[in-house]
This record gives structure tokens, C-alpha cells and sequence, in this order.
């Protein structure tokens, strides 16, 4: 621990905190624009100079080390009047729109501009007209609104190790875009949504389809669905003063009715079924085709982009099975149809996911159609519906908390909840892979190894005697390390090192998705996380194969997992994809 | 030891130079090329062929001589008699040095005198541009061929690293913390400390950069050197690389210095033919090599951590410091990055010893400080006088005052990031302590005099305009604030200054001061602002109430 002096108080800190973290400790706050808990201080913005006793200069707060003694000095007059000017150029070349941007409300900039009292602008304007970028359907790329602060390229290039996103030309005309001045859709981008999670302005934000779905819900002719992935109910509430974690699922069943759904299922139900197939591929693969070995998940659309475009080597390792929205998609135009007597072309299914690219999955293959229309019509992410429900004027806090999805397809196991959190499909599965296995249930249900926040975990479990050796990995940048280990091992013929892989694009998860609230950082996840694991573990049925609507779906429908009809409808292919398609 | 290889070579070629009664050298720097350099020496060796004199003049193409202002220059030295110096020299007056002076001369001996036509022509003996300077990094630049290293041996190079691969890696490094030497781009960072901190960080790997990125207006300090004496900055990079435990080099040269270019290419060439670079150096178990890097054309690229990102193949924006590249720098490794001139001293400071370095200089600064001197001097062109030396001398005394016949009214110092000095403070000395009490900088040696009919705010302007081009972008108030900055300047150039416009260009530059996140962006209000402390008379008034107007 290292001991300084911040604005006269005394503080510890470890070693290696920078001043921020000390001021922090210090219950001071030092205002910040580019420098994000996630991520590595990029140093764009300058807001948090301060004073140390004994340097020259002001320094930057996010990345000047802690030093023992250290007298700081935050908010003097001459330091504040610095970053008011800082925040008037920033403001002269940022577009003066608020009231009509995405982020009003919600915005970091807006945040500092109201704070420091700004009220005039004393240097005129350098703003720029740019074309936005909506090609993608998934995000809305305005550079425009961009403050160059580079928290959206530390995401997408050192985090994700995607690479789509470059900074462009130099000076006053630096811009993000894409390298060579493509599309977004012409590019890498896999549509993991982290570079709009991250913005702090309103410069990078989701697609925003909430018009459709309102059209949608005031049609009489159409039979509206909703259904909610397992995150969803951890998040939401941060936009409506709740601590995150905090599961609203009853509210947000409510909510949904109240805005005119006429049925509101569960994706994890979804996630039931999806463990339902994958777990016995797993068994499979383990009986008659270990070459197969190991099974990597594929819940992730990012992840599955990701791997079409960089990794289309490992597609023989890719479980077929869909994810657990769009089997939800599936079985609802298909099952619920059925057994409703409802025309499938008049039900619109909506999912609501904590997720920009579950925007592009819905479309992304013959096998989204496999109802025979489009499975899914529409996916919102957790901030669109944040502003439906704000729009309708619901007051959250009034909705009954008991409130329960709707039958045949809302029902859930623990399973299904922890799928929206780093390791739970894996622990998910493992629950019931162990019984496709054995015919037993399984008395440990819970992988404690498998959870937190680490990039890359690894467990062996004995499943039925044999020993399953399994590796999770959340964030992309974490998956080259895993994948590398598996393509070494084929290269040189030796034993695999996985038996099974589970991948999540996001860090920690859905739980941490692109399309989530605004204000994420580790401990945000960690919160959410546990309010999914708390779920879990206050549910009757902990395994997906002891859902009795999951036991009613296979034999009234589907037969068993694997059958012909859960393949037709359940399952999906993966290509080969170009990373750049011009 | 130099090996027996080594030694041979240089006293072969010691012998062969003292072979000639006569010398004759031809400045081969960019600025006499640019003037019918190269014509030039072209009409000396044909002259020299046609009077049959191959076997008893030598024709050698040096480094910058130093007076670029009366280039292209050329310089006879005949065995017992004075070195002339000639200006100005045009092809046609070149033949005439070799048939009516050496030819003559070397006929004639003692009774030979120097027809009148061509003492015109020569230079002064005693000129003060030259006979003031202390020259020890320009000590062999006008007298050997930097093309050949035979030649650059011959006078002396390498011989400090054959001593130094002696010694123990601590003694070089505290050598040179004795020394008192410090960075000669800018910063002024003591380089034995750099080194100690570099050598001291635990890494499988460390480097050593040469920045040569030099692009500053009116700066062109290290291309003269890189030109002219490549060998001495390779001798550098190698006493650098054995002190801290390197086996890599770079040399990063602006892609605009063509010539400094191929000059340093062909030197590590050949410095890798004799056994100086490569496997062992000079026979040793030191391994070193370098190679040559063509910079990205960014001006920011200059600074550290910029450069070292435009060597690992990415945008060259500065980052954050700590970590230094010391102990985080080319792909993650501790990593010496030293300016041209920084490295040429080094083999100056080994051979003849730290306290012979710090007889030279002040205390706080000690050593000399090459400068280009630009502008309205008479006398313009590349000098080196010893740290401490004052603005007055190198202007007045060395370059000879203003051409114009208009006094000096100040002088624009250290580049981008240097200030508008008035002409009531040339007395100040030309140190680090002194120039930074000054609010300037000592930088990396451009010098453009200034005299009374200069409009200072425009030039100011052009600063501003350099840097709002030079901006890289990364941070908000260089980005932003050089283009504010420039609206400003421009406005109260066309409709002159209200007290709230110098109220705002005030606060605007203390931003940027305090919140840049390089040098290029806090360094950038620096040549307004010194017009406006220097010049209050000279400063536009809006003719309304709050603008003061007379």
C-alpha cells in the first residue's frame, strides 16, 4: 500500500493505482471523457489534469501512477477553469443536438457541459458534416458526434481483436471508420455492440428498431410476441434508478403486456431446449465422434461472425445447435402455432435481448427461416426497450413482481438463467450432458470454477467416467489463446486439450453485452451476475431435462433431441465469411 | 583494442591521405547541393584529371561546412600553407581553383599568391562564424568523406567503442552520468540516467533508437549530422547499445532526408563489412546491428512514443508517459531513444573523458550545442558553440548581425516548441536552465534571426498553421485547440485585438499547455504568446471601446 495526500486527506492505495484511483478512494471524483473502467486510460480528453506538488506541469490523473507522498491537488480554480475551456473546444466541434441524440440523458459530455455550468460558446464552430454509418443494422456509427476519446478502438481492436474500427486522417479531420473508408457491414465488424457500450457520447448507438415494433403492436392483424433473454432481467432496471442485478423479470412481463404483447415467453425456455440439443452433441460426440471434440457453443452470434470470419477452420468443432432466442423464434411460429391454432404469418416475434448482434443473427441463414417465415421479426436490445417502456409511461416500480410468462414456452429452469452470464451454458450443460450421459442426475450442480470474471477458465469434471477436460472464454480477445492450444494440438496430432468450449463474445457474458445498459464495468458485472446465479438458485428445477414443459415440447413435438424435426428446426450451418467484403 | 583488421584500414588510409601535397574538399551537404553542388564537384574532378593531378590532389566530398549561407563552399589545404576557404563557388570557378590556385600553387610554392580574381572569392581567415565555435560533434564533418568509412576512420571512429567494449557496461553508463550529457532534442534529460533506467529494468530485450525525425521549421541540425558524419551516430547507437544490454537498433530518419538516408544506409553497410556491426562487435562477444527506418512523414512522429508506435507498423500517436520508453518501449521492451546529436557526443565523451566534457559548457549544462542558424543572419548556416554561449554572440558575433541592414528585433528559437525572443534578452546564455527560465527552450537547435520589418504574428501564424496541420489528433486540446488558436490569431491579425480576445487566447493557451497530452500540442500557443508578452506595442487593437484603440 502507498500512502499520498489528495486534496489534503489522507489515502492508501495499492501499488500500481494511478492518482484517479486514489482521488476515487478519496471519495473524490475527477471528471473524466475518455478514460473507462474497462479499459487502459487512452489519455484523449486531458479532463483530468491535476496538480502535484512538485511537477511542473499538470498531469493526467487516469494514467500517472501513485506515488508515495504524493500531495494532489484536483479542483483548484486554476484546474477547473482548464477543463471548462477543454470542455468548450470539445463542444465547439460536437454537434449541438442533444435533444434529438440517442444518448440525451445518458451522456457523459451532456453530464460534464451541465456540471461545469457551461452557458455560452466563446470559440465558434468547428463542426463537421459526416455521413452515418447504419449499414450494419445492428449499430449506428455517427462519426460526427465522435470525441476521438478511443475507448471504441481499445474495445474493438485490443479487446476483441476485431479490428474493424480504425481512427481515420489526422488533426481536426481524425475520425473513426472503418479502415480504408468502407462500410461497417463491408468490414470485420462482428456487431458485438462493446464499441456502443463503451461511447460516451451519443457517436456509436444501437440500431434503433423500436418504430417497427410499435407499428407492429397497434396492428390488430398481428399476434405480437415478446420474449426476454435471461440478462435482460439483471440490467434494465439501472436505467430506472435499480441497483444492477436487480431481477425484474415479473416487472418486465408486466411491462410487455402493458405495451400490447399478447404473449410473453422466456428465452430461457429457449436456453432449456438449446442444452436440451447441444448436451446430447455433446454425449454424441463423446460416443461416436470424438474427432468432433472438442464442442465449442454457439449461443453467440458475435462469436459465430467472429469465427465464420477469422476461424473457419474450427466449424467442424461448432455445435449446430441455434441460439436460445432464435429456437424460441422457431418453436413459436412452429409449436405454439400449432397448438394455438394461430396463423405463424400473423405472429410477430419480438426478442429483447442485451444485444446488437442478435439484430444480424436473425437473418444470417436459411436456417432463421426454418418456420417458414422469419423466426425472429425483430430484436431490440435492453436500451431500445428501455425507451418503449419510458415512452409508454409505465412506472416499473408499480408492476407486480410476480407476474409469470406465458405457457407453453416461458417456463425455466435454473439452467436457462444462468446461460446470460460467462460459463453458465457450459455449467448449464454440464448439468445435463451428465445425465445424457449416465441417466443419472447429477448431485453437484454448480461449477464455482467456472465463474467470475477471469478471460479464460478451465475445469475437468468427471462426467460418467470420463474425464471432461473444458475451457470457457469470454471477450474475443481472450479466444485465439483457447483455439490456438486446440489448433496446435490437430497440427502436431496430439491429444485435444478441450473437450468442450464455451465461447462468449462480450466480457462476462450477456450479462455485459453490447446492447445493455449504458455504465458497465466489472463490478456492474459482477452484480449482474449474481442476481442470475440467485435465480438459479432458488429455482424448483436446476436442469434443463427436469423442465416439464421442456419433457410436454419433446414428446407432444419434437420427438427426442437430435431427431430429424429438432435438427430441421433447431439447428443451423456456419460458412466460411471473407473479414472484408470490399 | 580496434581489431588488427581495423587498424590496418585506418592506417592505410592515414597514409594514403598524407600522400597528397594537396586536399581539396567539396561540401556535399543538402543545402550546397541544392546550389550546383554537385556541378561543382564535378568541374574539380575533371579540372583535376585535365591537369593531370590525380596523383597529387586529393578530391574528398565531406559533411556540411557549416556556412550554408555562401554555399556551395570549397575548401584547399596545400601542405605549408593556410586552408582557404572559397564561397559562392559556381562550376566555373571551381576549375578556376584547380588551374590558378592548386596548380600554381603546387608549381610555385612559397612565391605562389593568390590572384586577385579568386581572393574575392575566399572566404576570411578569421571569420568569427568559424573561429568562435568549439566543435566537437562537428569535429570531422568538413573533413571527411561520409561515404567512406575508411575516411571516417582515418579520423578517429570507432576507436571510442574499441575503448568501451573494454570496460564494464556500469562504467560506460556511469561515464556518461559523469558527463553531465543530456538530451540534445529537446527534452534535456540527463542520458545516463535514461541509460541506467533502460539498463536497470529486468527485459529479455532492450533497444536503441535513433531519432532523427528532426521537423522543426528552420531546424537541420541532425540531417547535417546524419549526412555528414553517419559513422559518429552509429558509434553512438552501439556505445548506447553495450551500456544497457542492447542488440537492436534503429535509426529513424525523416523520409524527406533523402540524402541522410542513403548516407546512413551506405555507412551501416560498410560498418557491417568491417566487423563493426553484426555478430561480434570489433571481435568481441557484443553483438549489434541496425537498420535504417524511412520515418511516416508525421511531424508528432518525433516525439518518443509516437515514433516507437510507427516503428511496431501503427498510427504514430503519442501515449501517455509513465511508463517511459526506458522501461516500456519498442514492443514493450526498455528501449534508449536518443536525438541525433545526443548520440554523436557519446564517442566524443568516451574517447577523451567526462571531465574533459564538462570543461566545455556550464554546469548544468555542459557540452556544445549545434544550431542552424536561419533568417536574417548575414551569415546563415550550421555552428557549435559551447552550452552557455549567448543568443547575442551566436547572432551578432557569429553570424554577423542582420543582412537586412534592419536591426535585430529578436529571434525565433527551438522550433514548434520554442518562443519569439525580443531582442532585449540576446544576453541570455543558451542553456537549458536558462532558456526554460525564459519560457523557451533550447529544442533541437533551429535559429531564425528576425529583424524589425518581420511581421511577428504572422509568423506566429504560421506556426499555429504548422501545428493545426501537424496535429495528430489524439488529444482534445491539441486537436482542437491549435485550430481555435489559429481562428483567433487570424481574427485579431484582420480586425485587431479586444481585451476579450486576449483574455480568451490567454485561457485557451493555458489549456492546451496544461492539457496536451505531447509537446506538440503544449509547446503550440508558445510562439503567439511570446509575441504577445514581447510585443505589446506591436499587437493589433480593435478600434472599440474594450480594444484599447488609441
Amino acid at each position: 500500500m502507498i500512502q499520498l495526500t489528495v486534496n489534503g486527506f489522507e489515502v492508501q492505495v495499492p501499488e500500481g493505482s494511478t492518482i484517479l484511483e486514489a482521488a476515487k478512494a478519496a471519495e473524490i471524483k475527477i471528471p473524466t471523457l475518455c478514460k473507462h473502467p474497462d479499459l487502459p486510460p487512452t489519455a484523449a480528453c486531458g479532463l483530468c489534469v491535476v496538480k502535484v506538488e512538485g511537477m511542473p506541469d499538470l498531469v493526467r490523473a487516469c494514467s500517472t501512477p501513485a506515488q508515495p507522498g504524493m500531495q494532489v491537488e484536483t479542483h483548484d480554480p486554476e484546474i477547473v477553469n482548464v477543463r471548462r475551456t477543454l470542455l468548450e473546444l470539445i463542444l465547439s466541434a460536437h454537434p449541438n443536438e442533444c435533444l434529438t441524440c440517442g444518448r440525451h440523458g445518458a451522456c457523459e459530455l451532456q453530464e460534464l457541459a451541465k456540471d461545469f455550468g457551461i452557458r455560452e460558446e466563446h470559440f465558434p464552430s468547428l463542426r463537421r458534416e459526416l455521413p452515418r454509418d447504419d449499414s450494419t443494422g445492428c449499430i449506428t456509427l455517427d462519426p460526427r458526434k465522435c470525441i476521438k476519446c478511443g475507448r471504441c478502438l481499445e474495445m474493438c481492436q485490443e479487446q476483441q481483436d476485431v479490428w474493424a474500427l480504425s481512427f481515420m486522417e489526422r488533426g481536426l479531420n481524425t475520425r473513426i471508420a472503418p479502415a480504408g473508408d468502407i462500410s461497417l457491414a463491408e468490414s470485420p465488424c462482428v456487431h458485438c455492440g462493446q464499441c456502443s457500450a463503451h461511447c460516451p457520447v451519443g457517436a456509436i448507438l444501437e440500431f434503433d428498431q423500436t418504430e417497427a415494433v410499435w407499428e407492429a403492436l397497434r396492428d390488430p392483424t398481428r399476434h405480437c410476441v415478446a420474449q426476454i433473454a435471461p440478462s435482460v432481467r439483471v440490467s434494465l432496471g439501472e436505467a430506472f434508478g435499480y441497483e444492477p442485478g436487480a431481477n425484474l423479470a415479473g416487472q418486465l412481463y408486466h411491462a410487455l403486456r402493458r405495451m400490447g404483447f399478447d404473449t410473453v415467453f422466456d428465452t430461457n425456455f429457449g436456453a432449456d431446449v438449446t442444452i436440451m440439443e447441444e448436451a446430447s452433441e455433446l454425449a454424441e460426440r463423446i460416443r461416436s465422434a470424438p474427432e468432433k471434440l472438442p464442442l465449442i457453443t454457439t449461443c453467440c452470434p458475435s462469436w459465430v461472425d467472429f469465427m465464420e470470419k477469422f476461424h473457419a477452420d474450427m466449424i467442424d468443432h461448432f455445435s449446430t445447435c441455434k441460439s436460445p432466442h432464435a429456437i424460441l423464434g422457431t418453436l413459436t411460429k412452429t409449436y405454439y402455432a400449432e397448438k394455438e391454432g394461430i396463423d405463424p404469418d400473423s405472429i410477430f416475434m419480438v426478442s429483447i435481448m442485451p444485444c446488437t448482434a442478435k439484430k444480424y443473427e436473425i437473418t444470417r441463414e436459411a436456417s432463421m427461416y426454418a418456420s417458414g417465415g422469419q423466426d425472429v421479426d425483430i430484436s431490440l436490445t435492453t436500451r431500445e426497450l428501455t425507451r418503449m417502456i419510458r415512452q409508454t409511461g409505465i412506472a416499473l416500480e408499480n408492476l407486480n413482481c410476480l407476474e409469470l410468462p406465458d405457457s407453453p414456452l416461458g417456463e425455466y429452469s435454473g439452467a436457462g438463467v444462468i446461460f446470460g452470464v460467462s460459463g453458465g451454458v457450459m455449467e448449464s450443460a454440464l448439468r445435463s450432458a451428465h445425465y445424457f450421459l449416465t441417466g443419472e442426475d447429477r448431485a453437484e450442480l454448480e461449477f464455482e470454477e467456472l465463474r467470475g470474471l477471469d478471460g479464460i477458465k478451465e475445469l475437468t469434471v468427471n462426467l460418467g467416467g470420463h474425464d471432461l477436460r473444458v475451457a470457457v472464454a469470454h471477450g474475443l480477445g481472450h479466444v485465439e489463446q483457447v483455439l490456438e492450444r486446440v489448433r496446435q494440438a490437430k497440427l502436431k496430432g496430439e491429444p485435444m486439450p478441450y473437450d468442450f468450449i464455451e465461447v462468449m463474445a462480450c466480457p462476462g457474458g450477456c450479462i455485459g453485452g453490447g446492447g445493455q445498459s449504458w455504465n458497465v464495468s466489472n463490478a456492474v458485472r459482477e452484480q449482474r451476475a449474481a442476481g442470475l446465479l440467485k435465480e438459479d438458485r432458488v429455482q424448483e428445477v436446476r436442469t434443463s431435462y427436469a423442465n416439464p414443459w421442456i419433457q410436454q415440447l419433446y414428446r407432444d413435438f419434437l420427438g427426442e433431441p437430435l431427431s430429424e424435426k429438432a435438427r430441421h428446426l433447431l439447428h443451423t450451418r456456419y460458412q466460411p465469411r471473407p473479414e472484408y467484403l470490399r | 583494442m580496434p581489431t588488427p583488421a581495423l587498424k590496418q584500414t585506418r592506417e592505410a588510409e592515414q597514409a594514403r591521405q598524407a600522400g597528397f601535397v594537396c586536399r581539396v574538399f567539396c561540401c556535399a551537404g543538402t543545402a550546397c547541393l541544392s546550389a550546383e553542388g554537385q556541378d561543382v564537384w564535378e568541374a574539380l574532378c575533371d579540372a583535376r584529371s585535365t591537369h593531370r593531378l590525380d596523383e597529387r590532389v586529393d578530391l574528398v566530398r565531406t559533411g556540411c561546412m557549416g556556412l550554408c549561407s555562401q554555399g556551395p563552399l570549397v575548401r584547399v589545404e596545400i601542405a605549408g600553407a593556410a586552408p582557404r576557404l572559397y564561397g559562392t563557388v559556381s562550376p566555373m570557378l571551381a576549375r578556376l581553383i584547380i588551374t590558378e590556385h592548386v596548380t600554381p600553387a603546387l608549381t610555385r610554392g612559397d612565391d605562389f599568391v593568390l590572384p586577385e580574381f579568386l581572393s574575392s572569392h575566399a572566404l576570411p581567415d578569421d571569420l568569427a562564424f568559424f573561429t568562435q565555435q568549439e566543435r566537437v560533434v562537428l569535429d570531422r564533418i568538413d573533413q571527411a568523406d561520409p561515404e567512406r568509412i575508411q575516411d571516417a576512420l582515418a579520423h578517429g571512429a570507432y576507436s571510442a567503442l574499441a575503448d568501451a567494449l573494454e570496460c564494464r557496461p556500469a562504467e560506460l553508463i556511469e561515464e556518461i552520468r559523469t558527463s553531465g550529457l543530456r538530451g540534445r532534442g529537446g527534452g534535456g534529460y540527463p542520458t545516463g540516467q535514461k541509460w541506467a533506467n533502460a539498463a536497470g529494468t529486468a527485459a529479455e530485450q532492450r533497444f536503441i533508437i535513433c531519432n532523427g525525425d528532426e521537423g522543426d521549421p528552420g531546424a537541420y541540425v541532425d540531417r547535417s549530422i546524419l549526412e555528414g558524419d553517419p559513422h559518429a551516430v552509429i558509434e553512438g547507437m552501439l556505445l548506447a547499445g553495450h551500456a544497457v544490454g542492447a542488440r537492436r537498433g534503429y535509426v529513424y530518419v525523416r523520409a524527406e532526408y533523402e540524402l541522410a538516408v542513403r548516407r546512413v544506409s551506405t555507412a551501416i553497410k560498410q560498418a557491417r563489412e568491417q566487423g563493426i556491426l553484426g555478430d561480434a562487435v570489433l571481435g568481441s562477444p557484443f553483438r549489434f546491428d541496425c537498420e535504417v527506418i524511412t520515418a511516416a512523414g508525421a511531424f508528432v512522429c518525433g516525439e518518443e512514443t509516437a515514433l516507437i508506435k510507427s516503428i511496431e507498423g501503427q498510427r504514430g500517436t503519442p501515449r501517455p508517459r509513465p511508463p517511459y520508453p526506458s522501461e516500456r518501449g519498442l514492443w514493450g521492451c526498455p528501449t534508449v531513444i536518443s536525438n541525433v546529436e545526443t548520440l554523436a557526443n557519446l564517442p566524443r565523451i568516451i574517447a577523451r573523458g567526462a571531465d574533459w566534457f564538462r570543461t566545455i559548457g556550464t554546469t548544468d549544462s555542459p557540452g556544445t550545442k549545434v544550431f542552424s542558424l536561419a533568417g536574417r543572419a548575414r551569415l546563415a548556416g550550421l555552428l557549435e558553440v559551447p552550452m552557455g554561449t549567448s543568443l547575442r554572440t551566436v547572432i551578432d558575433t557569429l553570424g554577423g548581425g542582420s543582412k537586412t541592414g534592419r536591426p535585430v528585433c529578436g529571434v525565433q528559437i527551438g522550433g514548434l516548441s520554442g518562443g519569439l525572443i525580443p531582442a532585449e534578452q540576446l544576453d541570455t546564455t543558451l542553456s537549458y536552465e536558462a532558456m526554460s527560465e525564459l519560457g523557451s527552450v533550447v529544442g533541437s537547435g533551429g535559429m531564425i534571426v528576425l529583424d524589425e520589418d518581420d511581421d511577428l504574428l504572422d509568423l506566429a501564424c504560421y506556426f499555429l498553421q504548422y501545428a493545426v496541420e501537424e496535429s495528430c489528433g489524439r488529444c482534445a486540446a491539441c486537436r482542437i485547440g491549435t485550430h481555435q488558436l489559429l481562428n483567433l490569431a487570424t481574427k485579431i491579425r484582420q480586425n485587431g485585438a479586444t481585451d476579450a480576445d486576449l483574455a480568451l487566447i490567454d485561457r485557451l493557451a493555458k489549456t492546451m499547455q496544461a492539457t496536451s497530452l505531447c509537446g506538440l500540442g503544449k509547446a503550440a500557443p508558445r510562439p503567439l504568446m511570446s509575441f504577445l508578452r514581447n510585443w505589446p506595442e506591436r499587437i493589433p487593437r480593435a478600434d472599440t471601446p474594450d480594444g484599447g484603440a488609441a
